[in-house]
């Protein structure tokens, strides 16, 4: 099956992008296609670079980066909701990039399911 | 609005918005997956439950909080062709609210018959 994914709460805060990670991992192993993962709302707080947890958690956004450069999985952050929570360009982690709401969209026409992580 | 939808696919989109319009950023930006999805010429329905009906109450005055008071972006929507609107019977009820409390013309539905609604979509997002 062809999956969409939409992350729609932050890092640590919330179970949700942990969630998605794993869903996307599992679906991957079983053989299916992951279409884009898009980050909205608090999820764009996934992608920044410049988050250092503990050294004996676990790294969200390295997760993400290490599956993306594994499966070339496209990591579509929401440029509106970026720009008012300080996510652009220059903060991002390896593996994402910055896009408009289309992207969201358009994931939802293609895939045959789109699940959504978050409140 | 016209924007490409190269595959000409139309699905029923269905934006759930359960919360209460300011506490939280999720009424606000969920506004704007609405009206990108509208461009991508998609059937757009929303529903309001829960607290999500205040959403759609008259009367916002949220300058006291500091909030920008994003009521009119509902009666704009008829503009993007957005018209199905339906909200839940009991959540009304529950908040002593009736239909003429409400920004913009919806229909009224009971919690049964918006979950068969809700069961007919093919992409759902909650807010």
């Amino acid at each position: 099956m062809k999956f969409a994914i939409l992350v729609n709460e932050g890092p640590y805060n919330h179970q949700a992008s942990d969630s998605a990670y794993q869903f996307v991992k599992a679906a991957l192993e079983k053989g299916h296609e992951i279409f884009r993962v898009f980050f909205y709302y608090d999820g764009v707080l996934n992608a920044t670079k410049y988050a250092e947890p503990p050294q004996d958690d676990r790294n969200v956004g390295k997760n993400w980066a290490a599956l993306a450069e594994s499966h070339k999985l496209d990591l579509v952050v929401c440029v509106a909701a970026g720009l008012r929570r300080g996510i652009v360009d220059d903060s991002l982690a390896p593996g994402f990039r910055i896009s408009g709401l289309g992207q969201l969209i358009e994931a939802g026409i293609q895939a045959d399911r789109l699940v959504a992580f978050g409140d | 609005m016209e924007e490409e939808n190269e595959s000409g696919v139309v699905k029923k989109f269905m934006y759930v918005n359960r919360k209460a319009p300011y506490g939280t950023i999720y009424a606000l930006e969920v506004l704007e997956m609405v009206l990108i999805s509208a461009a991508f010429d998609q059937d757009v329905h929303m529903a309001f439950l829960d607290d999500g009906v205040y959403e759609i109450k008259k009367g916002h005055t949220p300058k006291g909080v500091g909030m920008k008071n994003f009521s009119p972006t509902y009666r704009a929507l008829e503009g993007y062709d957005i018209e199905k609107l339906y909200v839940e019977k009991e959540s009304l009820e529950e908040r002593g609210l009736t239909e003429d409390d409400l920004l913009v013309p919806v229909e009224v539905m009971s919690r049964a018959d918006l979950a068969k609604l809700m069961s007919e979509m093919d992409v759902v997002l909650t807010a």
